[in-house]
């Protein structure tokens, strides 16, 4: 079964058109990374595929869950990270976690789902702290947290690393490795070339709603003699 | 320097969306009083009365004259039954009767007595004026009396020469017959509930709307609302989690501000004036039926609110979004206030029934009175209401239009820009 099938994707705002019938497909186990500019149509990609933004044309399933018809079911398996995402300033971390991991389970699971989290995010004492305290990173692992402690069979993770120092990117690529070992499936978007190169299995690369180009990242680099997924990138648009 | 932060401010600060919502409410305003009525004009005019003098002696000429030249009188005649019929017909104020011995009763020393029978037509401040005007005109028969008192002989009683005449009055209100009470009385009492009550549901109303505006604002101003919309749980759940927690606060809110404000009304209360004596008490089950239109009130707000919220950016413009609810709740007030339901024109008896608000401000002296269509009819609409905008805000929560906002209208105006640039 495809964690995600993606075909002939449209999606239009207004008379903008911001996707422009795109195809993919991302396989279980798997990071499938979409690379591009700002404004290529990857957050709308994602979004659709969230849940969040309606389907103009095309067809999006998600572990065989046909959106929109069956976006409840989806809700229930996947978990999103959106780029500039914050949480509930007024609650303290612990308390974040608490709050999401209610929507998912009860009682032993609701326990250990709020324990993984606690983990993921690894804040220690701070954990107890309002959010309002928090520095950028501390938020943004708090939301890795969060978005992986349901254990979701699919992860949707807008630029994860985005805004971070290295130390911090660094911890939160290991933590969604650490998650597609447990079996989760994961589909990311990066303007950042190298981060994608590391982390991911497959890469789409899309520009102006397009995908110009797919496959792993040394098949793109063979297919157009770069040295690096960024020197590909720029050859594929050219 | 200075002019340059001026002017940023004014640019952020003066836009179409704060500017509109006070222009629209400044022309309702507008409408709403040139609708009520002008107080100085109606102090001006004279009022309507019957009049039936069954004495015909010294004294009740002089009060005859004096009526007759400060009031408009439809009925001169001595039957008092045909008098409150003509009065009724003519939309007239009052029907004063002067007894047989009216007279006799003065030059005994005893005060003479003054029956009058008043018809009201409603229980706002300015349905009242006109009773309060021929109030002022028994005030000048008596001075009339007087003089004749003084003039006549200086053996009358000192205390009679100060109040020649006594009251007998009964009030005839919506069906109700009140013995005992004049009508400027009653109004006084009921315009008490008119002000204490809205004020109570109108900061109820905005305590608990502007916590939910807010909350929209801050989802978004946060960027916690695309992660809450990823949720599984269903969208209806969400408006309504929303509503509920928002309702809540504003309850406590508005307790608080309500313990303050009760203390401060409590200081203008002067009539002790109990309404149970008069057959307008309300029962359990009109207390029930207030709760309800209360509650139902408050949800048809909230649902309200939690569509103009979606279209908040931010914090900062969920604030000015508040706006348009609290004109609207300001315009209950004002209206059930001044004016009763039944005594205010058409369109502004459909506006004051399609404002939910309105409902719980007149449910309480609607109930007194025994007009339960009014109160369940009310309840069965913003009942409706609310059902309504929870659908339009699900529908607003399931569409693009929450995290997208209008983004046809920004492109349109994007491409504008790129075209008149190029």
């Amino acid at each position: 079964m495809k964690a995600v099938e993606v075909r002939e994707l449209v999606k239009d705002y207004g008379s903008f058109r911001a996707i422009n019938g795109i195809s993919f497909e991302v396989n279980e186990g798997e990071i499938f990374g979409l690379i591009g500019p700002n404004g290529a149509g990857k957050t709308t990609a994602l979004r659709v595929i969230a849940t969040l933004l309606q389907i103009t044309s095309g067809s999006v399933t998600v572990f065989d869950y046909e959106l929109p018809k069956e976006a409840g079911e989806v809700r229930k398996i996947i978990s999103y990270l959106p780029e500039e995402a914050g949480a509930y300033k007024n609650l303290t971390g612990k308390e974040y976690l608490n709050f999401i991991a209610k929507f998912f389970g009860e009682g032993e699971k609701f326990q250990n789902m709020v324990q993984r989290g606690l983990e993921i995010a690894n804040l220690g004492e701070r954990i107890n702290d309002k959010v309002d305290t928090y520095s950028k990173g501390m938020t943004r692992l708090l939301l890795v947290g969060r978005a992986l402690m349901a254990n979701p069979r699919l992860a949707i993770l807008d630029e994860p690393t985005s805004g971070l120092d290295v130390v911090n990117a660094q911890e939160v690529r290991r933590i969604i490795n650490s998650a597609v070992e447990a079996g989760t499936a994961v589909l990311l978007s990066s303007h950042n070339m190298l981060e994608v190169e590391l982390l991911c299995h497959r890469i789409a690369l899309i520009n102006d709603g397009r995908i110009i180009a797919s496959g792993t990242a040394e098949e793109l680099k063979k297919e157009y003699d770069a040295r690096n997924i960024e020197e590909t990138f720029v050859k594929a648009i050219k | 320097m200075i002019g340059n932060i001026i002017k940023k401010e004014f640019k952020e600060l003066f836009t179409l969306s704060t500017l509109l919502p006070i222009v629209v409410i400044a022309i309702v305003f507008g409408f709403v009083g040139q609708s009520i009525g002008n107080i100085g004009e109606r102090i001006e005019e004279k009022p309507v009365i019957g009049l039936v003098d069954m004495d015909d002696g010294d004294f009740s000429d002089i009060a005859m004259s004096v009526l007759i030249e400060k009031a408009e009188v439809i009925y001169d005649g001595g039957d008092a039954e045909e008098g409150l019929e003509e009065v009724r017909k003519e939309n007239g104020v009052a029907l004063l009767v002067i007894p047989e011995s009216f007279s006799q009763s003065i030059y005994a020393n005893n005060p003479g007595q003054i029956e009058i029978y008043w018809i009201m037509r409603g229980a706002g401040m300015m349905d009242s004026i006109s009773s309060g005007v021929v109030e002022g005109l028994i005030q000048a028969v008596n001075q009339g009396i007087s003089t004749k008192l003084i003039q006549q002989d200086s053996s009358f009683d000192p205390a009679l020469v100060l109040a020649p005449t006594k009251r007998v009055e009964t009030t005839f209100f919506k069906g109700k017959e009140i013995e005992g009470l004049s009508a400027s009385q009653l109004g006084n009492v009921l315009s008490s509930q008119s002000i204490v009550i809205p004020i109570v549901i109108m900061m109820l109303i905005i305590m608990a709307g502007s916590s939910v505006i807010s909350s929209m604002g801050m989802e978004k101003e946060n960027k916690t609302l695309e992660t809450l919309l990823t949720m599984p749980v269903r969208r209806s759940h969400v408006v309504i989690g929303k509503m509920v927690g928002s309702a809540l606060v504003g309850m406590i809110m508005a307790a608080i501000y309500m313990i303050g404000f009760s203390r401060y009304m409590s200081s203008f209360q002067i009539s002790d004036i109990n309404l149970a004596d008069f057959g307008l008490a309300l029962s359990m089950q009109d207390y029930l039926l207030v709760g309800v239109s209360l509650f139902t009130a408050l949800l048809a707000g909230l649902s309200l609110c939690i569509v103009l919220g979606t279209f908040a950016k931010d914090y900062r413009s969920a604030q000015t979004l508040i706006f348009p609810i609290t004109a609207l709740a300001m315009i209950s007030v004002f209206i059930t206030m001044f004016k009763d339901f039944d005594t205010i024109p058409a369109v502004l008896r459909i506006l004051v029934f399609a404002i939910p608000f309105s409902h719980p401000m007149m449910a309480m002296r609607a109930l007194m009175l025994d007009n339960y269509s009014l109160v369940i009819g009310g309840i069965a609409y913003t009942a409706v209401f609310t059902v309504i905008m929870i659908a339009v805000a699900v529908r607003i929560f399931n569409s693009d239009r929450l995290l997208t906002g209008s983004v046809q209208k920004r492109l349109a105006l994007g491409k504008l820009v790129w075209g008149l640039r190029r």
